[in-house]
């Protein structure tokens, strides 16, 4: 792997940029493999990449049935964040947002992460008391967070409405500056060129359209271009999880719903940091390029479409508009859904499965981008060693049938 | 946006008036006491998520406030039918689902 420098930037820009070596390989698949990994977004190609760094398994291929980081980790509002309320969660998301500060240095490729803090906004007596106990819970675990009363919240946040006049007045606030965003598609690419440097094969345009079993236990996936043998499988599908699960044979506690996602016009620099409300049901970024990145709930029905339906755009833009008065004449450029995979809880699963040596990494839900270095590190030991990672095993499918959910709505439904 | 025919209403509406409210045709166990582990948590979080026709509940909340069903394509989103609760749906899901772990089952609704 050509190493990426700022000299190397200089140096190309001497022959205007042509010679720059491809990221990764087009490989043709081998007959078998000790780990194929099912879908090749960030979490797939970042487990890819642990795998082969941290546990020295490189005969892995990442079998994706469009293009790399197409899905979710293309449509997503690059939000990270690792303030959530139950020990288990907060762990997770905190050992991703770990990964998340020397991830660009890790993989030599700038995935632009900036720590700009997150703002969760509350516009109740009852939110006060819930983000106060939620802060008090992530200091106790290690997760850096502040509480903030109105004045404060004014003062950092310049547009603001905290006027008393609103709806909705904002009394405080909870912000975890270690929080902010990052570059998706970047997340993607890097892990990408990463794993392909380590010898992790990425098969794209490729669609598992079947598992091989034998015995109960998985040897390999059917795609539409033949078949792989794998030792072991890892399925990191996101909204496509249920069609997948059913494929192998078994159900998941998963729906999966279209979450849309807008972008306005470039604007100059107004909005500095990542603001959340669950009252008012909305959230607010602004990339570098200067676009307000905005997105909200799901559409309340299930659907595989990549699209939704126009009353959650205006539901979403009518909150932003509650929230910053001032953006109310800005226009929207583009808009978008991507499917994302809830469960019950609204945490992830993170699991082995009825079938011998087939792992599932999926039910993220509408928050997912922020976990995906901590979601790839311990689904890849998982894989790597056939037991789940310490971390990962309250996240098991047994939850479901044993009663140990982790209730993380409070902390989580909208706020992703 | 969608644009669905409420049955009580005999009227094409548009989707802001309804709700979604999940899966239709779920039998509640007639013993819930009963039941498993895994038949009570495969009642209570387990759904069908098809990529393709899904019968499903919905209700007219902001009009005449019933519920009733509808099978639609959940990739398309096209709506095939909707029917009230207690009729059988017209068009059938082609997709073998995995059987629940439930038995002694109640009344389809």
């Amino acid at each position: 792997m050509q190493r990426y420098s700022g000299f190397g930037l200089f140096k190309h820009s001497l022959s205007h940029h042509e010679n720059w070596q491809r990221m990764w390989r087009t490989p043709t698949p081998k007959k078998v493999y000790d780990v194929v990994i099912v879908g090749g977004g960030g979490h797939g190609l970042a487990t890819a990449y642990y795998l082969a760094k941290v546990h020295g398994i490189t005969n892995v291929a990442v079998v994706e049935k469009g293009w790399l980081g197409g899905g979710n980790t293309a449509r997503n509002t690059t939000i990270v964040r690792s303030n959530y309320l139950w020990d288990e969660s907060a762990h997770l998301y905190e050992h991703a947002m770990k990964l998340w500060e020397g991830l660009s240095q890790d993989i030599n490729y700038n995935v632009m992460f900036s720590q700009r803090g997150v703002y969760n906004l509350c516009h109740t007596l009852q939110d006060m008391r819930d983000s106060e106990r939620r802060v008090s819970a992530n200091r106790l675990n290690g997760v850096d967070g502040e509480l903030l009363n109105s004045k404060q919240v004014a003062d950092e946040i310049p547009h603001l409405d905290c006027s008393r006049n609103t709806r909705y007045p904002v009394l405080g606030a909870t912000v975890q500056r270690r929080g902010g965003v990052a570059r998706h598609d970047a997340v993607a690419w890097g892990y990408a060129r990463a794993a392909d440097a380590l010898g992790v094969d990425l098969i794209q345009q490729t669609e598992v359209i079947g598992f091989r079993k034998e015995n109960g236990a998985v040897v390999g996936v059917e795609t539409n271009k033949g078949f792989i043998g794998a030792r072991r499988v890892g399925v990191v599908t996101a909204g496509n999880s249920g069609h997948m699960a059913r494929l192998a044979g078994f159900r998941l506690p998963i729906e999966s719903h279209p979450l849309q996602a807008l972008v306005s016009e470039p604007l100059k620099p107004i909005i500095d940091s990542v603001i959340m409300s669950n009252a008012v049901h909305g959230y607010i970024s602004q990339s570098d390029k200067g676009d307000l990145v905005i997105g909200a709930g799901i559409d309340g029905w299930v659907g595989y479409g990549q699209r939704g339906s126009y009353p959650v755009i205006e539901h979403t833009l009518q909150a932003i508009v509650e929230m910053f008065p001032i953006l109310s004449r800005v226009r929207m450029n583009r808009q978008w859904g991507g499917i994302v995979d809830t469960t019950p809880d609204a945490c992830p699963i993170i699991s082995k499965t009825p079938v011998a040596n087939m792992f599932f990494n999926c039910g993220w839900g509408t928050g997912g981008f922020k976990a995906t270095p901590g979601s790839g590190h311990v689904f890849a030991a998982s894989l790597a060693t056939g037991e789940m990672h310490a971390l990962a095993k309250p996240f098991s499918i047994d939850r479901f049938h044993n009663g140990a959910l982790i209730d993380e709505h409070g902390a989580a439904a909208v706020a992703h | 946006m969608l644009h669905i025919f409420c049955p009580h209403c005999g009227e094409l509406r548009s989707e802001e008036e309804f709700h979604a409210a999940g899966q239709a045709h779920i039998p509640r166990p007639l013993d819930p006491s009963a039941c498993t582990d895994e038949q009570w948590g495969d009642y209570l979080f387990f759904r069908d998520n098809p990529r393709g026709l899904h019968h499903e509940l919905w209700i007219h909340a902001a009009g005449c406030r019933q519920y009733f069903n509808a099978t639609r394509d959940t990739v398309t989103y096209e709506i095939l039918e909707t029917y009230p609760i207690g009729a059988r749906p017209q068009a059938r899901a082609q997709e073998n689902v995995p059987q629940l772990a439930v038995t002694g089952q109640g009344e389809k609704v």
